[in-house]
């Protein structure tokens, strides 16, 4: 699922490839210097007389590194190529902003076809999707290794990367560059889905909240519209995840938790325990009942 | 053999007396006394016991990180306490152990090895070490006050500036830091000045030991690159307490900055690390086999190559950063081709054992097993240097699996061979044989038990610097197999601790002496003054080449058998030939080197919990110790002194050939290297934010008549400089001294007010250090200005108190001649620093 091993598109596949190479290449030259050592210190007198030689010496240390090393920098140069050409005309594109903890996702270039949502990417098999990568904070890693190696979001830089799935799938990916408290939990997913239910996916998230069928009173005497957005009701705030489909994601807190209307109620009330330093605070006073009501509603938000 | 070779420079018997003079001169105190003691080898020995404490301390964070990351969702520790952990880990093992226990092998052994019996600057060394004792104790005692820092070892900024990491905590980081700079430049100054200079008589550069050679090539990294990290803790302690934004994005700033300061110094540092290291493998290997060296010259060439090399290396820490592909490419080959150079002396080192019978002894053990670590180390290394490779394993354990198998394989198994192959010199029992083993084969075992399921876990997709992990992600089984192989790891290293206590009885004049049958000079018949009689060396091996050698230089049959002054000597000889020329007159034991150390630490503690005035008054009783001790040198030129074979030296020389001078050369050099960093930073920022440099010549630039009188006045402050030198050579009568004193205090004026005209210059237009990083970098070039300038103030009126006490004239000159050779440097970094401020902005508008 977070695998370099088990690729699921071309770039990842074409490091796996040269991976599995560069390490057989290794445990063969492993072997030939333990043989070596072996010989060297228990070996007959000739072969102890060749590894003596300057000549051997030369051959070995200098001249099969160098050749060796060579074809791997041309391999990996090619690989490196392929990598930082410039986008394809028809990929997908989507800006992903690192913050502490966790990812805000921003679809589309026309305003009547924008919409943000948070922590989980979904794109179309077999297409070229092209990532904008920009952090708000400090410096964090965007990593799906199922598909493609990491770039880093430093603030002040626009960073791309690349991302193309040749099935449809679910691939889990992590924060890879230290960002403090609990980085450890900052993950996400991407999912890869057939073109049609990619289509369908992007028309559902494009329309606003349907007009809940429970209660959504405590979310806004909670003041919960002050961080977070619903679109279609007047909870606007950005300073938090976009909520408006939540309850479509896989997940919650960045992948911390999965959805559902238990984990929903689990986390209003003790994220803090649950990824301690985040910046939602625990909202342990509400009553049962509340946070009941706020996890149905929350949970009717697909 | 000795019919053909002329006689030895002295003959017996020796007088009476002599012997018991040369040990009371060189005796160490007693007691409490202990503390103001210099001699190399009971520095060394403090030094590596320090070191090898917080190896221990380091070890101990690493075992409750692994027991932390045992199983998934484990709760031994909390977050913000693994964060703390996982960065002192590395920061303790990199800065207060790696760099300091080579180092310290290298005071230890050096002198001995050299020929020589002592180093240069003994209260240095001493200095060094107990500001790196005090202030890395107290740095490590900042996990017990939650005040650790936790922005990783290499502490990246944002995330360590004050915005994100608001408290204390990082600023401990700097302070920690802050104390293994001064001890490796003063190590690194010790270590050049005693290899070029104090050899014994006919060691040429290529009959010296490896590890010597190592230990320069050590030395000199050190020099160019420590000051690149020097520079990035100041940006990011101005930008810390006074916010200027040499790393915030929206004024201007890059964190790439610091990472390229940073690993500019970081990738040379890891060869720093592993370099002495390999040079001692160099040593042990042809004992252990009893033959010479194979392509010792082949090696000498590797070792100044991955010197070279590992400059050019640093950006391959970067990789994902979003660099444009022909950075990438270089930095990719260069990577590459830096494993040439180590993959020569791995050749060279199996070619030695082919030549000879190897030994299968402990220090043979972990050499051994320093081969199989290190090389597989070395081939992830070449994998990670793969970009599309580095891009998936960067920042994950794969990472963590690479750099441990190099550096424990790499640097701790060549420690440990060198530990139990040397103590026999210094030790009154050697170590045990069978202890020995058991601790190799449990470290061996823990080693690839602990760190090669972590090239697994990275694979499977594990970033590093987590405290928790969830089930089910294919990371549980390795994590628990490289818990396991940790405490494996430790235990080993338990065995050999319980060795040392058993074992390890440290004497400089009662060891047990030469087990192995080693050819070089350490292993001669020491007492606490190193050698009897300095030898004449013929061979890389002298005591293979002249069996009788180690009885000749016991009986006082080479050089300086006894003391001439009554006080401690050694021979300075010239830095190519290695021809004796002239007398060190060795300094000894004192107070003065102890307290400037531990009021220097205290005024850094003090300063990073803020309070400053107490800091200050540190600060102040520092320096004066430091006055103090340094009012005890140049001692002035007295009667030649009789060293053997008729020849008589001069104990005291003046200008380039002065040991004094050296030292005074490689400070130089590591301000140049610092002023670089920031000629660097200001090129490099104005690249990519060319929107905060000015952009009109009316724009924030003071008018150039500003530049143009300061720049006269740095001139005028070496013509200065020029004219106290003239008048110094001249002597003589009182208005001779009146004209060196008052030139000289013109000079410290003179550069004192170009320094003050250049903060007005800029302040008088209105441009402050906190509104952009174009600003604060303008300033920053002030205040490193400035420290040199403080520094040559505070030289320029030592050396005028000189003068007006009769310690200084034509003859007794060493200090003036130091005072002057970092006044000009300091003309030459004010004029360079006044063009790229004032002239660089108005060529690109």
């Amino acid at each position: 699922m977070q695998s370099v091993l088990a690729p699921h598109g071309p770039e990842a596949a074409a490091v796996a490839r040269l991976g599995w190479a560069m390490f057989a290449g290794g445990a063969l030259i492993c072997l030939a210097l333990v043989v070596l050592v072996f010989l060297a210190i228990r070996g007959g007198a000739g072969s102890r007389r060749v590894i003596a030689s300057e000549r051997f010496l030369i051959w070995s240390g200098i001249f099969v590194p160098v050749v060796v090393l060579a074809g791997l920098l041309s391999w990996g140069l090619v690989l490196t190529g392929a990598r930082i050409a410039p986008p394809s005309p028809g990929a997908l594109q989507i800006e992903v902003i690192g913050e502490q903890w966790w990812w805000r996702v921003r679809y589309g270039t026309e305003a009547a076809q924008k919409f943000e949502t948070a922590n989980e990417l979904r794109i179309p098999v077999g297409r070229d999707v092209e990532l904008t990568l920009v952090s708000r904070d400090v410096i964090h890693s965007f990593w799906v290794p199922s598909l493609a190696g990491k770039v880093d979001m430093i603030p002040g830089m626009t960073n791309r990367l690349r991302l193309h799935a040749t099935e449809a799938g679910i691939f889990r990916g992590q924060c890879a560059e230290y960002c403090g408290g609990p980085h450890a939990l900052m993950s996400f997913h991407v999912v890869a889905l057939e073109v049609d239910a990619f289509e369908a996916w992007l028309a559902a998230q494009r329309r606003p909240a349907e007009a809940p069928a429970t209660d959504q009173s405590v979310f806004f005497s909670t003041g919960c519209h002050g961080c977070h957005t619903v679109r279609g009701t007047n909870a606007v705030g950005t300073i938090g995840p976009d909520l408006t489909h939540v309850a479509g994601r896989l997940s919650l807190g960045a992948a911390t938790l999965p959805t559902g209307a238990v984990n929903f109620g689990r986390w209003v009330r003790e994220n803090q325990h649950l990824k301690p330093g985040n910046r939602m605070p625990s909202f342990g006073f509400l009553s049962a009942g509340e946070v009941d009501r706020l996890a149905t509603y929350l949970d009717g938000l697909k | 053999m000795t019919e053909k070779r002329s006689p030895l420079p002295n003959r017996l018997p020796r007088p009476k007396g002599e012997l018991a003079l040369l040990e009371k001169a060189w005796k160490v105190p007693e007691g409490w006394r202990l503390l103001t003691a210099v001699n190399n080898t009971y520095i060394g020995v403090f030094y590596i016991g320090a070191a090898l404490l917080f190896f221990i301390l380091a070890g101990v964070l690493a075992l409750v990180m692994r027991l932390q990351l045992a199983v998934p969702g484990n709760e031994i520790v909390g977050q913000g306490t693994y964060n703390q952990l996982f960065t002192m880990h590395g920061t303790v093992m990199m800065f207060l152990f790696a760099v300091p226990v080579v180092e310290a092998i290298g005071v230890m052994l050096l002198p001995q090895m050299l020929g020589a019996r002592d180093l240069p600057f003994p209260r240095l060394s001493a200095f060094a070490f107990w500001a790196y004792l005090v202030g890395g104790l107290f740095f490590f005692s900042s996990l017990f006050m939650g005040l650790a820092p936790d922005g990783g070892w290499f502490m990246y900024p944002p995330l360590t500036s004050s915005r994100y990491s608001p408290g204390d905590n990082s600023d401990f980081w700097l302070l920690g830091i802050g104390f293994i700079e001064i001890s490796a430049i003063a190590g690194a100054i010790e270590i050049i000045v005693g290899i070029m200079r104090t050899r014994a008589p006919g060691m040429t550069l290529d009959k010296m030991p490896i590890f010597a050679w190592a230990m320069l090539v050590f030395a000199g990294m050190i020099v160019f690159a420590f000051p690149a990290v020097i520079l990035a803790t100041m940006l990011l302690e101005l930008e810390r307490s006074f916010q200027w934004p040499f790393f915030i994005a929206d004024k201007g700033g890059d964190p790439l900055l610091w990472q390229h300061l940073f690993w500019f110094f970081g990738h040379p540092e890891v060869y720093i690390i592993f370099l002495p290291a390999a040079g001692m493998v160099s040593m042990i290997v042809p004992t252990m086999t009893g033959v010479p060296l194979v392509g010792y010259r082949l090696i000498v060439v590797a070792l100044v190559a991955t010197g070279f090399f590992s400059f050019g290396l640093w950006v391959h820490h970067m990789f994902t950063t979003g660099i444009p592909g022909l950075s990438l490419a270089f930095f990719s080959a260069a990577s590459m081709v830096v494993t040439i150079p180590s993959a020569m002396q791995v050749f060279s080192w199996i070619a030695t054992m082919a030549s000879g019978r190897l030994r299968l002894t402990v220090p043979s053990l972990f050499v051994l097993g320093f081969l199989a670590v290190f090389v597989i180390g070395g081939l992830t290394g070449v994998m990670v240097a793969m970009v599309p490779f580095d891009w998936q394993v960067h920042d994950t354990y794969f990472i963590v699996a690479h750099l441990h198998y190099v550096l424990y394989g790499g640097m701790v198994f060549p420690l440990f061979a060198a530990l139990y192959y040397w103590a026999p010199a210094f030790s009154k029992r050697r170590l045990s044989e069978t202890l020995g083993r058991w601790s190799f084969a449990l470290q061996f075992i823990g080693v690839n038990l602990a760190y090669f399921p972590m090239h697994f876990a990275g694979l499977a997709g594990m970033p590093r610097r987590v405290y928790t992990y969830p089930a089910g992600l294919g990371w549980d089984l390795p994590n628990l197999l490289s818990t396991v192989g940790a405490f494996i790891i430790a235990l080993g290293v338990l065995l050999c601790l319980v060795d040392l206590a058993r074992n390890f009885r440290f004497s400089a004049s009662d060891a047990v002496g030469d087990v192995w049958k080693a050819g070089t000079l350490e292993w001669l018949p020491n007492g606490i003054y190193g050698p009897r009689s300095i030898p004449i060396v013929e061979d890389r091996e002298p005591l293979w080449y002249r069996p009788t050698l180690a009885d000749e230089v016991e009986e006082g049959r080479y050089f300086l058998p006894g003391t001439k002054t009554g006080g401690r000597e050694t021979l300075v000889t010239t830095p190519f030939d290695a021809a004796p020329d002239y007398v060190l007159l060795v300094p000894g034991p004192s107070w003065r080197s102890f307290w400037a150390a531990i009021f220097m630490a205290a005024f850094f503690l003090l300063l990073t919990v803020k309070l400053v005035v107490p800091a200050m008054a540190c600060g102040v009783l520092s320096l004066g110790f430091v006055v103090a001790w340094l009012w005890q040198t140049d001692p002035g030129p007295g009667p030649k002194l009789a060293i053997g074979a008729g020849i008589r030296l001069p104990s005291y020389r003046t200008g380039s050939s002065s040991h004094s001078w050296w030292a005074m050369i490689v400070l130089v050099l590591v301000a140049a290297s610092l002023f670089v960093a920031l000629a660097f930073s200001y090129f490099y920022i104005w690249s990519v934010s060319p929107q905060v440099w000015p952009q009109a010549a009316s724009d924030r630039l003071p008018d150039l008549s500003w530049a143009a009188t300061t720049a006269v006045i740095l001139v005028a402050g070496s013509i200065a400089l020029l004219f106290a030198d003239w008048a110094l050579k001249r002597g003589g009568t009182g208005a001779g001294r009146w004209a060196l004193r008052a030139t000289l205090l013109l000079a410290v004026a003179a550069l004192g007010t170009a320094c003050f005209l250049e903060f007005c210059a800029q302040w008088q237009v209105g441009l402050r250090p906190a509104d952009s990083s174009y600003a604060a970098l303008v300033y920053t070039f002030t205040v490193v200005q400035g420290q040199l300038v403080a520094a040559f103030i505070l030289m320029g009126l030592y050396t005028i108190a000189r003068s007006m006490t009769g310690k200084l004239n034509a003859a007794r000159r060493v200090t003036f001649d130091n005072t002057k050779c970092l006044g000009h440097y300091a003309v030459a970094q004010g004029l360079v620093g006044l063009f790229i401020v004032h002239v660089s902005p108005r060529l690109a508008l």
